[in-house]
């Protein structure tokens, strides 16, 4: 049995028939098994045709591979007019001859069994349908009908020998099934004798259905196990897959401004790094749109493509209210560079708006996302599954190298009280914190960046403040009595410059009077100088005097003595005059 | 033919031949060689011989032959005779051996 041992050898490296449907062919690592038989099962309008026919329009259309479609249910003209609404050309694709459509009926109330029989007719059917446009693909829609129109005990046997025969003609085969309860057929028996089998369902919790898509096997390849949220609309099927790629990513090194300078200063002084989350969290009204749109109007005034969701407003209103600020994003919807996505959250729950953003985000391929707020959201749903989409939605977008933010009314306080919002945190790169400061009665915003990894981000708190002409920080004030922002910062100021003033007044008042002082001691002085000047003139006189005193008296000495001489002689003379 | 007699009730009404054509159209879809189809074949051939006689027109398709017309008389399970004439159409899948069915659904009976 060589061919045998052989065929276990391919199968261990599984081809696959790529679907080109949205997601699945992420979760299913590349798509249906080439060549084999798959099994589509699931409840009434889950979706089983339209994903079978668009396996089929998606085959012809992108891998040139033409396609059978057998229907038992409806017929070629109804299966035509159902697609068209679907924006598939169905009969576009048939009369190209790259879609062979043929509808199968089987009355019950028409046969009458007399004797055994065998599923021939549809063998040779399916053949002549394969032949004719040269098939790759087959689909089956659905099997229930054979069951429900002939004896089951002689269809069993049939039914595998038509997977037999479907793998030996080398098409990639989808049979469609109707599931009873879950993920598993009614009739149980294809379950084993098909190698892929997948399961549709469509459930409705709080009063949103949710179409949900899981592998229940895949022999010989590896697939997401998880159950994948899908949406059909115009464009068909779309799947969400929740796998994650962290492996894959490359990352980049390119900075993106945030369109506030002060932002990019403390950002390293470059901004964002490019394909990085970022969340911007803060109570109400502390400018978290304000910043979103801000970094927005900045990408697309560099021409980057931008998609914004917003969940809160509606975009003319957005538009209107930043025009205020002086963010005139009009211009960029207008030419295309922007692209607004506007919905309550409350319409669709959180994997159909994922799904439909992720669908915009293939068709416009923006390189940057916000989504607004992203905590409206979150209140959709049970926390841990939203948390965990939301992270695997994250994961989708960098493997694209898609820069998202999102805005959610988280603050340090909320996180303490509920613990899971912290999970937010492990899946942004960058978590800038908007908080209120209130003082003196007056609400006034600070900002700070809670982290930013890969880079030497600020510590510090700013003012953050909303002008006319968009975002500004400014430098914190601290005093005494802490950190004063807004007005309080102000009369702070005020009271400052106050007492700077009276300072200068007095510094003036007493440099004068210390002028007049010195003045008045110079004048002192002067005057002293001149006193003692006199004083010492006066000496200087007495000094004169007394020696001119001492030279007369000198010669008043001589004198005297002459006088004296004179005298005796004239005292003698007249002693002997009166003798 | 002593198989066949074996297999059906004695008393039997043969239809007599009508002056304007068969009475009796019918197209038996085969498939080659498959033993269903081969017993199909050669069991409608004794219930005509026996029975219809003179009144009847067969048409034995084979399918792999004549696959348009599979499609257009929407064939899927083989062997199926379809009855033509009289009317209405009926379809009696099935290699034909339960004879006594058949021949009720001709109203022979």
């Amino acid at each position: 049995m060589a061919p045998k041992s052989n065929q276990t050898v391919v199968s261990s490296k599984l081809k696959k028939a790529p679907s080109g449907i949205k997601g699945f062919d992420e979760i299913t690592d590349g798509g249906l098994p080439k060549d084999r038989p798959t099994i589509i099962c699931g409840n009434t309008g889950s979706g089983k045709t339209i994903i079978t026919m668009e396996f089929l329009v998606k085959g012809a259309l992108m891998y040139n591979e033409p396609g059978v479609f057998m229907s038992f249910e409806e017929t070629k003209e109804e299966l035509a007019a159902n697609m068209e609404s679907l924006h598939f050309d169905l009969a576009g694709l048939i009369k190209q001859r790259k879609i062979y459509v043929e509808y199968l009926e089987i009355d019950k109330s028409q046969n009458i069994e007399a004797g055994r029989y065998d599923l021939e007719g549809l063998f040779v059917r399916l053949q002549n349908a394969i032949t004719s446009i040269g098939a790759k693909r087959v689909v089956l829609d659905s099997l229930d009908a054979l069951f429900y129109g002939l004896d089951n005990n002689a269809i069993r046997p049939e039914i595998r020998r038509l997977f037999k025969w479907l793998k030996g003609k080398k098409v990639t085969a989808i049979i469609t099934s109707e599931s009873d309860n879950g993920f598993s057929t009614k009739d149980g028996l294809e379950q084993y004798i098909a190698d892929c089998v997948i399961a549709l369902d469509n459930r409705t919790v709080n009063q949103t259905t949710t179409r949900r898509l899981k592998i229940v096997k895949m022999r010989g390849s590896s697939h997401g196990i998880n159950e994948y949220p899908f949406s059909i609309d115009l464009n068909g099927i779309s799947v969400l897959p929740l796998m994650s790629q962290l492996a894959n990513q490359s990352l980049s090194t390119v900075r993106i401004s945030s369109g506030v300078k002060d932002l990019d200063s403390m950002l390293d002084g470059k901004g964002f790094f490019e394909g990085s989350s970022i969340l911007v969290s803060g109570s109400a009204g502390t400018g978290k749109t304000s910043l979103a749109i801000s970094l927005i109007n900045a990408t697309c005034k560099k021409k980057i493509r931008g998609l914004y969701c917003a969940f809160e407003e509606s975009s003319s209103q957005i538009t209107r209210n930043m025009r205020s600020i002086g963010l005139d994003i009009d211009q960029y919807i207008k030419s295309g560079v922007l692209k607004m996505y506007s919905s309550r959250p409350t319409i669709q729950n959180l994997e159909l708006h994922l799904i439909a953003i992720q669908k915009i985000i293939e068709e416009f391929e923006p390189k940057i996302i916000v989504l607004d707020p992203i905590t409206n959201l979150i209140s959709e749903g049970v926390n841990t599954e939203i948390r965990q989409m939301l992270a695997h939605f994250v994961d989708f977008l960098k493997g694209k190298n898609i820069t998202i933010l999102f805005t959610a009314a988280i603050t340090l306080e909320t996180v303490k009280s509920n613990p899971s919002d912290e999970g937010i945190s492990a899946m942004v790169d960058t978590w800038i914190l908007v908080r209120d400061i209130e003082t003196n009665s007056e609400r006034n915003r600070g900002i700070y960046i809670l982290k930013s990894r890969g880079m030497n981000h600020s510590t510090q708190v700013r003012e953050f403040v909303i002008t006319d002409d968009g975002l500004a920080l400014l430098p914190i004030y601290i005093s005494a009595d802490g950190i004063l922002t807004g007005s309080a910062k102000l009369e702070h100021t005020l009271q400052k410059e106050e007492q700077h003033k009276l300072l200068q007044n007095e510094i003036k008042g007493r440099t004068s009077e210390i002028e007049r002082k010195r003045k008045m001691m110079e004048e002192n002085i002067a005057l002293l100088k001149t006193k003692f000047e006199s004083e010492v003139a006066i000496l200087n006189e007495i000094k004169v005097e007394s020696d001119l005193v001492a030279e007369s008296l000198e010669s008043d000495k001589l004198e005297v003595t002459d006088l004296r001489n004179k005298i005796r002689s004239s005292s003698e003379k007249s002693k002997n005059r009166n003798k | 033919m002593s198989e066949l007699k074996r297999k059906l009730p004695d008393k039997f009404p043969r239809k007599p031949a009508s002056a304007g054509g068969p009475e009796y159209i019918l197209r038996l879809f085969v498939s080659g060689i498959l033993q269903n189809s081969v017993r199909a074949v050669r069991n409608i051939n004794l219930i005509c011989e026996g029975y219809l006689k003179g009144s009847y027109k067969l048409e034995i398709i084979d399918i792999y032959q004549r696959p348009d017309l599979a499609t257009s008389e929407q064939i899927i399970v083989v062997p199926v005779m379809i009855i033509k004439s009289p009317l209405p159409e009926r379809r009696i899948i099935g290699d034909l051996s339960n004879v006594q069915k058949v021949l009720e659904v001709l109203n022979c009976l």
